[in-house]
């Protein structure tokens, strides 16, 4: 694997945790648990899908598809995406808890991405960065809230927690040729943005009153950027691709 | 002899589909405009990556600029060389945002929290007094609030 190919695969990874994650958040549109929420899920659903679609113009100036194709048009097993994105929304406990997790990491790929030595990408890491902050404050307002809430509120935060902990564990995982990218300065590799993602996220469940899973059951969920998903991915992909399989030139 | 200021005035012609007080030029996004005799390039820099606007600003500074017979060709590119933040939006683009009934962002040199979200001033009546109720709201830009003095709902324009 060359470098180009190495830079690829990165930016496939992140546009489709974006696009996938995304459509996620968009499923509550209509069904938030209060307005504010239900806004709040929307706008960063339209965030997230926003800034795929640039990742995947940044692979189009590499010789891939362009975006809207590459979006619409690939099965599960041609997804980049980590396995944690395709879950269903679930009890919004769920949601808010992936919503912590997930995103804490977009923030400390896109912060560490600001330097990356591949210019185009640095570019638009320092815009996303200014706008997933929005989203990390959102989440932590919403975990500290419902971690020291009542009994009910602690136990389904803390349930949640331990259900999609592995799976968060699972975007983490090692690219083929992530050495490339760390020897050109392009990224700093998933084991050191893990890294920075349990000192960042520990504090803050901690303050919220949560406790992460022993160390000793972490079994990383990987498999997604190897285009292994689960049974909940395609069902996805159809739904998001229905107007175009019907109509690949519809415009709207 | 047409000059870059002269573009730039002509493109305070141009105004955010979304909030029609203001100029693009105002906005802080025209990040760049090269001319060549009389042929234009424009450049611009995306608000937030997500918003649905973009290509239709793309589109309002061609159709704008092909009115003027003075001109050539007309260009536009949108570019990330150039990070848009609301530091960026002039003192008179503060006064046309307010007009719009929004708050205007305060300056942040890019370090955001809560605490600069939930000290902005109300649109109507200036007051202080204010409760943020979400950092999200109609639009990518917008953040929800309410004025605890003359009781009125609000929107902010979220810095950033």
């Amino acid at each position: 694997m060359n470098s180009i190919d190495a830079l690829k695969e990165l930016l496939y990874k992140m546009a489709d945790d974006q696009l996938i994650i995304g459509h996620r958040n968009s499923e509550w549109t209509g069904l938030g648990p209060i307005l504010e929420e239900d806004i709040a899920f929307s706008s960063m659903a339209q965030d997230k899908i926003g800034q795929s679609e640039h990742l995947y113009n940044l692979l189009n100036q590499l010789g891939e598809a362009d975006a809207d194709t590459v979006a619409f048009t690939r099965n599960a097993n041609q997804f980049h995406s980590s396995k944690l994105v395709e879950l269903p929304i679930g009890d919004y406990s769920f949601s808010l808890i992936r919503h912590f997790l997930f995103d804490f990491s977009e923030y400390l790929r896109f912060e560490a991405l600001r330097s990356s030595a591949y210019e185009p990408l640095a570019q638009v890491s320092k815009k996303f960065f200014g706008e997933i902050k929005y989203h990390t404050m959102h989440a932590n307002t919403w975990v500290n809230q419902l971690g020291n809430g009542n009994e009910e509120s602690h136990r389904k935060m803390q349930e949640s927690l331990n259900y999609a902990w592995n799976y968060a564990l699972g975007i983490f995982e090692p690219g083929p040729a992530e050495n490339i990218l760390v020897d050109d300065y392009i990224f700093i590799g998933e084991e050191s943005l893990k890294n920075r993602w349990l000192d960042t996220i520990a504090p803050l469940l901690k303050k919220s009153g949560l406790t992460i899973p022993s160390e000793d059951t972490w079994k990383p969920i990987f498999g997604g950027r190897t285009g292994l998903h689960t049974e909940n991915l395609q069902p996805l992909l159809e739904e998001m691709t229905e107007v175009y399989s019907i109509d690949p030139s519809a415009d709207w | 002899m047409i000059t870059e200021a002269y573009i730039r005035e002509e493109l305070k012609q141009v105004k955010d589909p979304e909030i029609p007080t203001i100029s693009i030029v105002d906005l802080g996004i025209v990040t760049g405009i090269k001319i060549d005799n009389t042929d234009v390039h424009v450049t611009l820099t995306p608000t937030f990556a997500g918003c649905p606007a973009l290509r239709l600003m793309e589109d309002m500074v061609v159709d704008h600029l092909n009115t003027n017979n003075n001109l050539g060709n007309v260009s536009v590119e949108t570019s990330f060389e150039t990070t848009w933040t609301t530091d960026l939006i002039t003192p008179e683009g503060h006064v046309a945002i307010k007009k719009h009934g929004l708050a205007p962002p305060r300056r942040n040199c890019s370090n955001i929290s809560m605490e600069i979200l939930e000290s902005t001033n109300c649109p109507y009546c200036d007051s202080e007094n204010t409760s943020m109720k979400s950092p999200f709201g109609p639009t990518l830009c917008r953040s929800l609030h309410y004025c605890n003095n003359c009781k009125q709902a609000f929107e902010g324009f979220k810095p950033v």
